[in-house]
């Protein structure tokens, strides 16, 4: 195995939870709701398919688990906000802290076991193409599942009329709402995906990442994943490019340390926000298309006014 | 009205203070924890520390913790409520509670602090410490003989003078087997973060190393190890679980001796300001079982822990010369510990530019 193919291979498992959970972030998002809690869903999703898989000896339960756990707890987040028109932003934060606080005692009997890394599922034939079999046909299940859902979501929004509601939803919850859209309940669905993808992260890091449990294991990626669903101005294909940039840059500033290249790591280490924050000003220049993409309604409470 | 809420609240302050001055009969050890207490590395390390005090000296004293205490300001706002709530003696276990420390023991005079691994002290503000490079000298002795490619994989955290004497002493313990032995660097820039310690061990072990080390605290370069099939030893804790045909050893931190004399010596009016700076000899630091190696190596790795527990053998002895060539200890002769402590450069040899 080449060099090359070993970065690109790292750089995957490195990008991929931030994808899955930027994705379903967008998805909420896109319906006008602002979740902040994606840490908090994260964690909770990589304890429970930590001690899922652990109890079982199936890591396959072990990511129903993750993505079960993570769609429960965004419907506390649901039920505050939507039900009862919480503020938006101190809920999700709320969420963060407590997903790490019960993550913490879900996991606290399994920290320091090993635990089984999900099997590669291999594609025959495909897998022997040379450079891009063993990268993208020789991968462990979550990885196509990720892959699944940029497709997925990209036809849901924007092919599909419940797409067109969600986003109308996103975008004018009263109009939306004039027009017979049930509001709350797309918005509950959508906080839902979300929840279920931050989870469905969560166990990739705990079942593939590093196959193990220690408290605060996602140590900040959920607020990674947030701030790539800006970055991405809202379309999924773009949390791809930013999740595997961001990914890249990350994993080649240990490369070129480890090479000996004399620069400074704490610069290296600040590389990926850097080119986060260029490539962001490079996309915000045009103002109109980042303005018609953001929900008009993002973070606003709905009150139907019967 | 008035008054009378004033009556209830002196009485009730009253009540509180004889409730507090009746619990006085078991002194109260406090601990103050950077991580969580099970994180399998340096806070589980104080913790077991801490049960180990309760075993020896439980009928005299009791202890309570708080974990999780960020560094920084809201470590204050935590030292000082553990004061206040009657505490004896606090320990403050993470370099970054320093300054709080100090700001807080100016507050409580008659409270004594307990500091690890700053340098900081107040008349009642000790410091503690562990000689860890005792333990990475030995790492890198058995480094040199296990690597094939005569190149080991270090992980490190931020560049502060306590990694970066782990740092030396590994290199200088392995050029003392192999004068060609190379090290690769890589600052991972965070204590915690098990994802990104995996990603710093991959990209070592892609770059061809066969043996790798960590000055970090989870478990997950040891699996990443494990996984691709190479060595690699344990930090803080003994990691043999992550890796049980991986680690070649652990440096594990053993705080309980230290923290039974220290409450003893509270308990018997003798407590003073100290600066305590012990190591594999006083048994606050220990070696996790030599495993996965071959027998002569085993061996060397015990004698040379033995010569250092004799006080035979002091990793920093010269003759040593500083990355830029420049002379830095003549033959025979040791570094003294202020010179450790502030340690901001390399031994020759180290292939890497430390960040400043």
């Amino acid at each position: 195995m080449g060099i090359v193919e070993a970065i690109l291979l790292t750089v995957i498992t490195a990008a991929t939870p931030l994808v899955i959970a930027a994705l379903g972030e967008l998805v909420t998002e896109r319906s006008g709701v602002l979740n902040l809690g994606v840490e908090g869903m994260m964690i909770m999703g990589a304890a429970c398919a930590f001690v899922a898989t652990q109890l079982t000896g199936s890591p396959y339960i072990g990511i129903l688990a993750g993505i079960l756990s993570g769609a429960l707890f965004s419907l506390l987040f649901g039920f505050l906000t939507l039900t009862l028109v919480a503020n938006q932003v101190a809920t999700g934060l709320a969420l963060t802290i407590l997903g790490l606080g019960v993550s913490g005692m879900i996991g606290e009997a399994y920290v320091g076991q090993s635990g089984e890394k999900l099997p590669q599922i291999v594609f025959p034939l495909l897998s022997d193409i040379p450079w891009l079999g063993p990268l993208l046909f020789k991968q462990d299940m979550i990885f196509y599942l990720s892959i699944a859902l940029v497709i997925g979501v990209n036809w849901f929004l924007f092919k599909t009329r419940k797409g067109l509601m969600l986003r109308s939803v996103g975008d004018s919850h009263s109009s939306a709402h004039a027009l017979g859209i049930n509001v709350i309940r797309t918005r509950y669905l959508a906080v839902m995906f979300g929840g279920a993808c931050a989870g469905l992260a969560g166990a990739q890091l705990s079942l593939v990442y590093t196959p193990q449990w220690v408290e605060n294991m996602s140590a900040g990626r959920g607020w990674i994943a947030l701030a790539l669903v800006v970055f991405a101005s809202w379309r999924p294909w773009r949390v791809v490019v930013g999740g595997y940039l961001f990914g890249a840059v990350s994993i080649s500033q240990l490369h070129a340390q480890a090479f000996g290249i004399g620069i400074p790591s704490q610069f290296l280490s600040a590389l990926p926000y850097l080119a986060t924050v260029a490539v962001l000003i490079i996309i915000s220049h045009n103002r109109r298309t980042t303005l018609i993409n953001t929900p008009a309604s993002l973070g606003k409470s709905f009150v139907p006014d019967r | 009205m008035k008054k009378l809420l004033f009556a209830l609240a002196t009485s009730a302050a009253v009540l509180g203070f004889t409730a507090a001055a009746s619990a006085q009969d078991k002194a109260k050890i406090c601990f103050v924890y950077v991580g969580s207490k099970t994180d399998g590395g340096w806070t589980q390390a104080h913790d077991i520390g801490r049960q180990e005090l309760e075993k020896a000296l439980g009928d005299k004293i009791e202890t309570q913790f708080l974990e999780n205490v960020p560094e920084g300001p809201d470590a204050e706002r935590a030292i000082e409520r553990l004061a206040r709530s009657g505490c004896g003696v606090i320990f403050t276990t993470s370099f970054g509670f320093m300054d709080a420390t100090i700001k807080i023991a100016e507050k409580f005079p008659d409270v004594k602090f307990e500091h690890a691994t700053g340098y900081k002290s107040a008349p009642n503000v000790a410091t503690y410490n562990s000689r860890f490079y005792e333990g990475r000298y030995i790492q890198g002795q058995i480094a040199a003989k296990i690597s094939q490619k005569g190149e080991a994989g270090y992980i490190a955290s931020f560049p502060i003078p306590e990694v970066v004497m782990g740092i030396n002493s590994f290199l200088i313990g392995a050029r003392s087997v192999n004068p060609e032995f190379k090290i690769k660097v890589v600052w991972a820039n965070t204590w915690f973060d098990p994802g990104k310690e995996a990603d710093a061990a991959k990209a070592l072990i892609d770059q061809g190393v066969d043996v790798i080390t960590q000055h970090t605290d989870t478990t997950a370069p040891m699996q990443v190890a494990a996984e691709r099939g190479i060595k690699a030893f344990g930090q803080a804790s003994d990691m043999i679980k992550a890796g049980p045909e991986t680690q070649l050893t652990a440096i594990v931190d053993t705080w309980g001796s230290y923290y039974i004399k220290r409450t003893q010596a509270f308990l018997d009016g003798k407590w003073e300001t100290t600066s305590s700076w012990d190591g594999l000899k006083d048994g606050i630091l220990t070696m996790a079982p030599y495993t996965n190696m071959p027998d002569d190596v085993k061996k060397m790795a015990e004698e040379t822990e033995a010569k250092i527990k004799s006080g035979e053998l002091k990793p920093f002895t010269g003759p040593l010369k500083k990355q830029d060539g420049s002379e830095w200890l003549a033959a025979g002769a040791s570094a003294d510990d202020g010179t450790l402590l502030g340690m901001n450069f390399y031994v020759e040899g180290v292939d890497d530019k430390l960040p400043q």
